[in-house]
């Protein structure tokens, strides 16, 4: 057949592919493939039809011109048609620049797959084969939606040739893979499961990458497998090397598959039936004993395979760590890699016997090779080999052998990389802490740290040794001295200055009585290195001083020439400027009764968990450090305030304040009315605060009361009331103070209080700029019928509004009938020039004239049953908008103005109010409950809210404004 | 300073490589390659940093020259610099090919010594380097022993540009003004940006020490001039001021005395002897345009486009236009091309996705017209096809600028031959630079 021999040359391929490689430069090569391109578009266009060699040469090319980088936007049809040739050479090359070249296109994608339906029920295993191949290659979902319930028929029919199965089994995890939701096995599981019994065994090493991977989603369905696996792994361990012939790998009986099971084991608790366990403790004793033998080649090839085998063996020990006996053998063999001459075979030995030292029955064992290990950590030439030894040396430690070791690793730190420092730092701070027998060495060690690598001791590891000086009387001493001698040194890092001044400042009394570290000579120490420090440290530094003050009156004068120098009394950083200017103060005007109350030695903190643990875990991932942690694992073990705090002791009275309730009653963030100080004087505060209400004036905005947008657009008119008038109005139902209105030019307060059907409302108008408003006018107006509900009265105001200045204006409220609107206030001034014209709605709303009322259950419910009616009766389910809180809803329920009702409802997590609404006219009695479902999964909390009153109105009213507010 | 200059060929190897200073290492050498030739992506910067060391590069056909340099210094200078050296190195051996380079090894480090001394350019006038850089086909024009020795002081002289004693038995001047026109214009025929850029080339075979003044209707001068005599009548302003130009801004070489220039604005100079740019310039205001193209573009349905596009020649018909081309770019998706014209010929290249229509002569006011059916092949891809702008590239025997040489007068006060004596010859050529109708 001509087109045969035709078709194994393709010679139009080859010239153009040697055409292009030839060409001497880029717009070459480009004007080669646009010719070709044009050729080809000329020749796909033609009337006539191709035959198949054409259309597969020109398909080639096209492919071979897009893996060259050049965008191609036909030809995709003629690969399609391809699919449907009957020749292999034609099928094969449509379905590569199928898997290739295709996009999620709607109309070819339906015949694409058409024709993969085709080839797969095709009973050819070439053509089903090529057809698995594509499905896997493309692996989109699409592919997954059309053929996912097909493969697994293919995979366990039994007329199915082996080399399908396996590209069958192997597609079914590619799809599994990428949608995992519609590869569904149900009905096949057991069947593939018994695939490891298949007597082909390339179709085992594909079966059971794709049990590995189905089996970790879901364990028990798979659990059959265990036994299967072992019996197969048990055969093939025994069997000779020339039993497996082509699956032998230099003399290794099919090292893949017996890695894949072993890992697949991995996935299982130790299997419970004895025989099974038997046999499977036989074949990994059987593994390790290979490994004692002698190699049967020298090939490396041959130890490579032999090496994986073991490694996955012993990891596979170590996930069951059960077996004495075995973990012990373990151990003894990755010892011997300790001193093997492979470089990765030391480097997996020290990342296996890692894990071994966490294991109880191997942990003496591995601490046998603590010799070796530090040789390896300092002998070592590459660096992540010395970087798993350090991890080593720091998982076998333990309380006998913490000194040597730390030891260890402290003279290393001076070699180490720069890379693995840190981690170093973090591992040593927290071993010598661990094991710290006497706490004198503990400081030494930490100390010894600092001077060696001051540069990656971070802040934790400090503030963790003063937590423990501070905390243990017996080492405060030993820790003033040696800290003294430390700072003797011509020069020592920041972080000792750091270290050396908070001790010094809370017990340098306890050397003073040396004449070497007499108070001056311990001053003067200090201040030697005040200079070269950073503005941390001489806030710190300053402190410090002031704790000399009170320890050594006689240091006082010194000290405060010392802080009114002007250096310190006008430094340019403003943090600095105000603690010279504070403590000189407090120490000039104080009695040393108040010093040495405010000046006090810090109090112990309180214990929890090392911060530096949480950094080390932070620092190298979820996991990674599993070993260490046997004590509580308490989270969130930040250090910062306790640092902090010693930081400002002059402050540590005020310490942070936790927000009660009420102050969320003003909102659920840092509430605006609070946040008045203004950021720049509270520095000393935001050291206390940290966190605490120092953006409160941006806060306004962020509440999302108002964007700051610029006022609207001027007119006589009164403007329509701002979008955001209605959030505003909410804002206020359950609170009567805080800030209604703010921008660029001006702010509103708000101040309001009721009683029966009056209230009176104080606001505030203050002229952020400093230019004077002119002509500031305003005006309370009652839009539809509320003038008949509602009668307002308020006085003028000052027609001038100076910059920076603030006028009040009251508003007398006398509620005549219940209302559903807000009355409206009209704000108008010139500023510059320009008019400005601002409508807000007053918050008044009906539940303010509530008078709460109280009353026991029986008499809850008997008026509840008398408000059956239908239309008595609002009711309103809502998601919670921030999580459910019983304090916070608490609050706001009293703000509303009811009386919160405690033991009525049976179900004490239900809250119950009970008010009366006075009007003029009537009063109506109002009932409430509300009933939160707060087990639900945070975001999907929902809250019933039903009330009831003598007036349809009113509840329906009050329902909507409180459904607002959670 | 320039810390070492390599020069490449396509496939990146290095043909030259001499370094100037020693902050330069090989590596550099390797980083040019891997980071600019054979970057994944095109690179269009012509500076790139690379590991705080600037590769300065310009591409002659399929030859890449870098300077390189560790320091910040003038990258105008480098290229000034860059520039020259293609020139110098083209007149020694014409075109700058690889062959060229390989067959002209000894030459080009020879140059190289010679216009950079520490990464600092020295002369890199072509005429005062073939005086001592004499290799291959270029013999010394001037073997005495007495004019070699001049050398020395010729080139640290003031006038390093031109030696004394040159004696010509006819005087001759050649001037060209050579400017490229550019234009980009709407389908409306609306100019969108239009700008000439040109030179003024002199060849100078004149004795001795000439000193020259070149006159030009620039607008400037012309008023300078105009204020200036007081008997010029105002006819005489008008006129002048018609036809006067008005010059964006304009570079010299280093002959022409600046200072005369920006004081008198008069163009006086002591020429080099042989073949020098004079000045460059740049207008953009009245461009006489030569050639309008009008173009119709109509897609019928998805597989079907119908092009025709008319050139019209707008100067007098006296002159002759040479070397028209029309370039109309195709869509990516062509699968044929029908193509009729009136003149000329006309070919779909499919090479470069465009129909090229060639007219060898067009005289002046006459108009020629082309269309093209174009068959589309229906691509699944949903992109329009971006239309770009229609082409054009022809020459014309006149400045487009409307710049007038109004004279060249020669001074030579120590040798017995006057103005009148001197064989003047003035040729104007107008190219087309980038000259677009968008479609």
């Amino acid at each position: 057949m001509p087109a045969v021999s035709k078709g194994d040359g393709m010679r139009g391929l080859a010239v153009f592919i040697s055409d292009i490689r030839n060409c001497k430069s880029k717009e070459a090569e480009i004007k080669r493939i646009n010719k070709e391109l044009a050729n080809i578009r000329s020749k796909f266009k033609g009337d006539k039809a191709l035959d198949g060699y054409s259309k597969k040469k020109y398909v080639c090319k096209l492919l071979f011109i897009f893996l060259l980088g050049h965008d191609i936007d036909f030809g995709h049809m003629e690969a399609v048609n391809l699919l449907s040739s009957n020749k292999y050479t034609e099928k094969q090359i449509g379905y590569l620049f199928i898997s290739v070249l295709v996009n999620s296109n709607s109309e070819l994608i339906r015949l694409i797959n058409n024709a993969i339906k085709n080839d797969l029920s095709s009973r050819n295993p070439t053509f089903m084969c090529l057809a698995l191949h594509c499905i896997a290659n493309v692996g989109s979902r699409e592919m997954a939606e059309a053929f996912a319930g097909e493969i697994p028929r293919i995979l366990v029919a039994g007329d199915t040739m082996d080399s399908v199965k396996q590209s069958a089994a192997l597609c079914l995890l590619r799809l599994y893979k990428t949608c995992p939701d519609l590869v569904l096995m149900g009905e096949w599981t057991s069947r593939v499961v018994h695939l490891l019994n298949d007597q082909h065994m390339g179709v085992v090493t594909a079966a059971i990458s794709l049990i590995t991977c189905l089996s970790q989603k879901n364990p028990d369905e798979f659990k059959t497998c265990v036994s299967l696996a072992v019996s197969r792994l048990s055969r093939i361990v025994s069997s000779a090397s020339t039993d497996l012939q082509d699956y032998t790998y230099y003399f290794v009986p099919a090292p893949w598959l017996s890695c894949k099971l072993l890992r697949l084991l991995q996935c299982y608790p130790p299997p419970e039936d004895g025989a099974v366990k038997g046999r499977l403790v036989e074949c990994l004793e059987t593994i390790l004993n290979k490994a004692q033998e002698p190699p049967k080649s020298k090939k490396v090839q041959h130890s490579n395979a032999k090496n994986a085998i073991l490694f996955e063996a012993i990891a596979l020990i170590i996930h069951y760590d059960s077996e004495p006996n075995l973990l012990v053998r373990a151990c003894n063999q990755l010892g011997q890699f300790l001193q093997h001459r492979e470089t990765n075979l030391r480097y997996l030995a020290l990342e296996s016997m890692c894990t071994l030292a966490s294991s109880e029955f191997s942990h003496e064992a591995v601490k046998t090779h603590i010799e070796t290990v530090i040789n390896a950590l300092k002998t070592e030439r590459d660096v992540s080999v010395r970087q798993r030894a350090a991890d080593l040396l720091y998982a076998m430690c333990d309380r006998s052998n913490a000194k040597q070791i730390v030891a260890e690793m402290l003279s290393y730190l001076e070699t180490a990389d720069y890379s693995i420092r840190e981690e170093m730092v973090l591992k040593v701070a927290i071993l010598a802490e661990k094991y710290a027998v006497d706490y004198s060495w503990y400081v030494d060690t930490i100390l010894n740290l600092i001077r060696i690598a001051g540069d990656y001791v971070s802040e934790e590891v400090w503030y963790r040794v003063i937590q423990i000086v501070i905390n243990r009387d017996d080492v405060q001493g030993y820790a003033a001295k040696t800290v003294f001698e430390a700072l003797q040194a011509p020069a020592c890092h920041e972080n000792m200055v750091k270290v050396g001044g908070y001790i010094l400042g809370e017990f340098g009394n306890l050397i003073a009585g040396d004449p070497r570290s007499s108070p001056l000579v311990q001053f003067n120490l200090l201040h030697s290195k005040f200079h070269l420090c950073s503005v941390p440290t001489r806030a710190l530094l300053l402190s410090a001083y002031i704790k000399f003050i009170n320890l050594f009156p006689e240091t006082k004068s010194t000290i405060q020439e010392v802080l009114r120098c002007d250096s310190q009394i006008r430094n340019s950083d403003v943090e600095l400027q105000q603690r010279a200017v504070e403590y000189l103060k407090l120490s000039s005007i104080a009695s040393t009764d108040v010093l040495a109350t405010v000046l006090e030695e810090m109090p112990p903190f309180p214990e929890r968990e090392s911060s530096i643990l949480a950094k080390l875990k932070k620092k190298k991932g979820p996991g990674a450090v599993s070993v260490e942690l046997e004590d509580g694992k308490r989270e969130g073990g930040e250090l910062n305030g306790g640092g902090e705090r010693g930081d400002t002791p002059a402050m540590s009275a005020s310490n942070a304040s936790t927000p009660s309730p009420s102050a969320d009653l003003l909102g659920l963030r840092p509430a605006p009315a609070v946040g008045s100080a203004p950021p720049s004087v509270g520095s000393l505060l935001v050291d206390v605060f940290s966190e605490g209400p120092a953006a409160a004036s941006a806060g306004v905005n962020d509440d999302g009361f108002l964007s700051s947008a610029p006022p609207p657009a001027a007119s006589e008119e009164p403007a329509p009331p701002l979008p955001e008038a209605e959030d505003l109005l909410n804002k206020f139902v359950c609170k009567n103070n805080g800030v209604l209105f703010e921008n660029q030019l001006l702010q509103i307060g708000i101040k309001s209080e009721y009683r029966q059907n009056l209230g009176r409302m104080y606001l505030f108008y203050g002229n952020k700029t400093s230019v004077q408003f002119v002509s500031f006018s305003t005006a309370v107006s009652c839009p539809g019928e509320l003038p008949t509900q509602l009668n307002l009265q308020t006085k003028t105001v000052e027609p001038l509004i100076e910059g920076g200045a603030q006028v009040q204006q009251v508003v007398n409220i006398e509620c005549l009938t219940d209302f559903i609107d807000a009355p409206l206030l009209n704000i108008k001034f010139r500023y510059g020039g320009a008019l400005q014209n601002i409508t807000l709605k007053l918050p008044v709303t009906i539940n303010k004239f509530f008078q709460p009322t109280e009353m026991v259950s029986q008499e809850f419910f008997q008026r509840w049953k008398q408000l059956s009616q239908p239309q008595q009766e609002a009711q309103k389910i809502f998601k919670s908008g921030h999580g459910i809180d019983t304090e916070v809803v608490k609050a706001k329920l009293l703000g509303l103005g009811t009386a919160l009702l405690e033991n009525v409802d049976p179900n004490p997590e239900n809250f119950v109010c009970a008010g009366v609404i006075q009007t003029k006219g009537q009063q109506v009695g109002c009932l409430l409950r509300l009933e939160p479902n707060a087990q639900a999964q945070p975001g999907e909390q929902m809250y019933r809210l039903t009330l009831r009153s003598s007036k349809d109105t009113v509840s329906k009213r009050i329902c909507d404004l409180l459904s607002e507010q959670f | 300073m320039i810390g070492g200059l390599f020069i490449y060929n396509h496939k990146g190897e290095v043909l030259i490589s001499r370094v100037y200073r020693d902050d330069i290492g090989r590596n550099a050498v390797d980083a040019f390659r891997v980071n600019v030739i054979h970057a994944r992506q095109q690179v269009r910067s012509p500076v790139n940093n690379i590991a705080r060391t600037s590769f300065f590069h310009v591409k002659r056909s399929n030859i890449w020259l870098a300077a390189v340099t560790k320091q910040n210094v003038n990258a105008a200078m480098v290229f000034e610099f860059l520039y020259k050296m293609c020139d110098v190195m083209t007149a020694y051996f014409g075109k700058i090919s690889e062959e060229n380079i390989k067959n002209n090894f000894v030459l080009i480090y020879e140059l190289l010594d010679e216009i950079l001394d520490f990464g600092y350019p020295q002369n890199s006038e072509t005429g005062a380097l073939k005086t001592f850089i004499t290799q291959q086909g270029i013999k010394s024009q001037h073997h005495t022993k007495e004019e070699q020795s001049q050398i020395t002081s010729q080139v640290t002289g003031q006038i390093g540009w031109r030696r004394e004693g040159i004696k010509y038995r006819r005087n001759e001047l050649f001037l060209d003004v050579l400017e490229s026109v550019n234009l980009l214009m709407s389908p409306q025929g609306q100019v969108l940006s239009a700008h000439v850029s040109g030179r003024v080339v002199m060849k100078s075979y004149l004795s001795g020490m000439p000193e020259c003044k070149f006159g030009m209707n620039d607008k400037i001068i012309i008023d300078k001039q105009g204020k200036g005599g007081t008997t010029t009548t105002d006819e005489a302003g008008k006129s002048s001021g018609k036809q006067a130009i008005a010059i964006d801004d304009c570079t010299f070489h280093q002959c022409v005395r600046l200072s005369k220039f920006d004081t008198e604005r008069s163009i006086s100079f002591i020429p080099p002897d042989g073949e020098y740019e004079l000045m460059r310039y740049r207008t953009t205001k009245d461009i006489i345009l030569p050639f309008r193209v009008i173009p119709l573009v109509r897609e019928v349905g998805r597989t079907k486009l119908e092009v025709k596009v008319v050139i019209k020649s707008n100067f007098k018909p006296s002159l002759l236009a040479q070397k028209i081309e029309v370039r109309i770019p195709t869509p990516l998706n062509t699968s044929g091309v029908q193509v009729i014209c009136m003149k000329g010929k006309a070919k779909y290249k499919a090479s470069e996705n465009a129909i090229v229509w060639k007219i060898k002569r067009m005289a002046g006011m006459k108009e020629s017209q082309i269309s093209a059916e174009i068959e589309l092949l229906p691509t699944n891809d949903k992109k329009k096809w971006a239309r770009p702008p229609i082409s054009m590239n022809f020459e014309v025997p006149f400045a487009p600028s409307g710049l007038k040489v109004r004279y060249l007068k020669v001074f030579e006060p120590k040798l017995n031959y006057s103005d009148h004596d001197v064989i003047k010859w003035v040729r104007y050529i107008g190219r087309s630079g980038i000259y677009e109708t968008r479609c």
